[in-house]
């Protein structure tokens, strides 16, 4: 049963069901919050720490996706150490692999530069890794470039919850982490891929892609799970 | 004791290059070597990258002449996927081709060269640029404007943005021509085709202060090379590779664009990022050969379109028993043409099937290899691709127009050198004239060495010791 709670954006009186996390609590209420990792109809991880926010009475920055609402909460979204943690995770990951939006396939469409252009993050002050990461073109349909991959684990999260196959995972640690094919195999060879493309759909950059797209061509479905969801249980 | 004359860098003109002028012991000019001084690494870093990305990559070469690359790349793309396009991809793809070149010419004629036709190559080098030019003379610098901003809009109507529009993909283009695009782009055409008209009667009218220029500028038997139709009219997107030699005797003819490795050698030079390609039956360096307006015009047997062909006659004319020689003749060919591509534009805006929507083949690659060759307003430009079975880039050799000409802009540089300047006595003005040399070429030397570049040059005069007695700097 939904038990509403009372809190406040920014001074705004909102209400929210208590199980709603403040990510949530704050969307529905028409308040930006960025975030990279969160993905409607996916658990949360709270991995791209984009969406922290202050919170009254606690001492350090929260991320909202793994927060949930309570009674009386005061959160603030924009101050100013807010605003400056995230542009430094922005930059983080854009100093962390080979984001060229120039060429990529998801310009124009990609999640990771719409949110550096309105959050106007128009350089960054950390020297860029440039590592070198090899194209996985061996599937049929698809391409896994990890130069773009910012580890959001959409396509680990979807492929394990909606599709069942579990095909993507991290491996490795730290700043070697990065995204595999079921055992670290080229994804045209994994076993367990279904070729369903929802993995594709959700990733918030171009680091998934059908093949044969150009720059700036790819196009994605916005809020897939939910239809998908929708269309499962009327079918059940 | 000999000494040298350095111009570094060299100014109104597209990268980063130099010029040293060798003088020997009398104070007289030696020789002249032109160097470019900046390096980029395409061929290098687009290794790994999938074949579809290309046209992307490399239209960032530059940011004039974007579309020039696209073009030869997305000629190369098709070739992997061994395709052919749809006719109406073919057809949109010219004319976005045609825009750019009506833009770049427009840019190398009013905005970069005509302060030294209308202000004077020995003026007051701090108003020698095109400010002074709309100081001076407006209409001229308004039309200027005009017919490169006509361009620009044309490449913007069509691909969504004026400087690296992604609508030209492997495969023809992402997207149809609309009516209202179709409509906009004729309605330009009668007045820029009146500017180009007027801008002609004006360059040959002051043909009579130049005589020293037209005579010392680059003015020397070479080869021409450039792309005909398979009836030997000009041609900017596909065809044949047609060379010349000074006489206009064809030399060789009917050369498939995807065999120019047999033909065209490349040669690594000590002193310079840019290589030096020669026409390889004739060796290196004998095989030097002029590639852009001039030598596509001395190629040509007809441009095709009524008003350029009867400027053509009189472009014949300036020099009755064979090719025009003269690098100053840059500057009317590429008039010229501006007025061509215009009436092809028109032309092809209303053919009947330029509105079809089938615009775009589809295919996985079924080549290993790729070659696309078109001409891009500076010359021949030639994009090479070798692929893995995965569709990723192993290999990949670009000759870019300005590179073409680096043999012919080295001699035509020693030639102005030995006229102009004066060891003794070195004048502004005539280093002017030498680097002006490097203007007619209309270089762009970011493409060349598709190489990260700024605009400046630099000129050093060096004496017999190595010591270098002047230097001029300008940015």
């Amino acid at each position: 049963m939904k038990k509403p709670v009372a809190l406040k954006f920014d001074g705004k009186q909102v209400q929210a069901d208590e199980n709603d996390s403040v990510l949530a609590a704050a969307r529905a209420n028409g308040i930006f919050i960025p975030s990279l990792c969160y993905y409607t109809g996916l658990s949360t991880v709270g991995a791209c720490r984009l969406c922290l926010v202050e919170i009254k009475g606690v001492p350090r920055l929260l991320s909202a996706c793994v927060t949930k609402v309570a009674q009386d909460m005061e959160v603030a979204t924009a101050t100013p150490k807010v605003v400056r943690y995230r542009r430094m995770m922005l930059e983080l990951l854009f100093a962390e692999r080979n984001h060229v939006c120039s060429f990529c396939v998801a310009n124009g469409q990609c999640e990771l530069q719409a949110l550096a252009q309105r959050l106007g993050v128009v350089h960054t002050r950390y020297a860029y890794r440039y590592p070198r990461y090899q194209l996985d073109a061996s599937h049929p349909k698809f391409l896994h470039d990890s130069n773009r991959c910012i580890l959001c684990t959409r396509c680990a999260r979807v492929c394990e919850e909606v599709e069942g196959a579990r095909t993507w995972n991290v491996m490795g640690r730290g700043i070697h982490s990065d995204m595999m094919t079921d055992l670290n195999q080229p994804w045209g060879e994994s076993p367990t891929c279904t070729t369903c493309g929802k993995c594709v759909q959700v990733c918030p950059t171009g680091a998934l892609a059908e093949r044969g797209v150009s720059a700036g061509e790819i196009r994605k479905r916005e809020n897939i799970l939910p239809y998908i969801e929708s269309m499962r249980a009327s079918g059940r | 004791m000999a000494k040298t004359v350095v111009i570094d860098p060299i100014t109104r003109i597209e990268g980063h290059s130099k010029i040293t002028v060798y003088l020997d012991d009398q104070d007289q000019v030696a020789d002249a070597h032109f160097h470019v001084t900046q390096f980029r690494g395409f061929e290098k870093f687009t290794e790994g990258r999938p074949f579809q990305e290309m046209p992307a990559i490399t239209a960032r070469i530059c940011g004039i002449c974007p579309v020039s690359h696209l073009m030869a790349s997305s000629k190369a793309c098709d070739d992997l996927m061994a395709v052919k396009i749809p006719p109406t991809a073919v057809k949109l793809r010219r004319l976005m081709n045609l825009a750019q070149l009506t833009q770049s010419h427009a840019l190398s004629f009013f905005h970069l060269s005509s302060p030294d036709f209308l202000l004077g190559f020995d003026s007051d080098p701090a108003q020698r640029h095109v400010l002074g030019v709309a100081a001076k003379y407006p209409e001229i610098a308004k039309d200027g404007i005009w017919l490169r901003k006509y361009g620009q809009q044309v490449i913007e109507w069509l691909g969504g943005k004026r400087i690296h529009p992604a609508w030209t993909v492997p495969g023809g283009v992402n997207a149809p021509l609309s009516e209202e695009v179709r409509q906009k782009i004729l309605e330009g055409i009668p007045h820029g085709i009146e500017i180009v008209r007027r801008t002609l009667d004006f360059w040959k009218n002051t043909q009579g202060r130049f005589a020293d220029e037209i005579e010392h500028f680059a003015n020397f038997p070479s080869l021409f090379l450039g792309l005909v139709t398979p009836e030997g009219h000009l041609e900017h997107y596909d065809g044949f590779i047609r060379v010349v030699d000074a006489d206009r005797k064809i030399i060789a003819d009917k050369l498939e664009p995807t065999a120019y490795q047999h033909h065209i050698g490349e040669a690594s030079l000590g002193d310079s990022y840019l290589k030096a390609p020669y026409f390889k039956p004739f060796g290196y360096p004998d095989g030097m050969y002029r590639v852009g307006p001039l030598a596509r015009l001395n190629c040509c047997d007809a441009c095709g379109t009524p008003l350029a062909d009867k400027e053509l006659l009189e472009f014949r004319a300036l020099r009755k028993d064979g090719a025009v020689l003269s690098s100053f003749y840059y500057h009317h060919a590429r008039l010229i043409e501006i007025l061509f591509a215009l009436e092809r534009m028109q032309e092809l805006c209303n053919t009947a099937n330029i509105m079809n929507t089938h615009v775009r083949a589809v295919a996985n690659p079924n080549k290993f290899e790729g070659v696309g060759v078109s001409e891009a307003p500076r010359g021949t430009l030639f994009h090479h691709y070798k692929i893995n079975e995965q569709g990723l880039i192993t290999w990949a050799n670009l000759i870019v127009a300005t590179g073409n000409n680096n043999l012919a802009m080295n001699k035509g540089i020693a030639q102005a050198a030995k006229f102009f300047v004066n060891g003794k006595d070195v004048k502004e003005g005539a280093l002017n004239r030498v680097e002006a040399v490097i203007r007619c070429y209309d270089p762009c030397l970011s493409c060349s060495t598709h190489a990260l570049g700024q605009m400046p040059i630099k000129l050093s005069i060096v004496n017999a010791r190595g010591e270098t007695i002047r230097e001029l700097t300008r940015y």
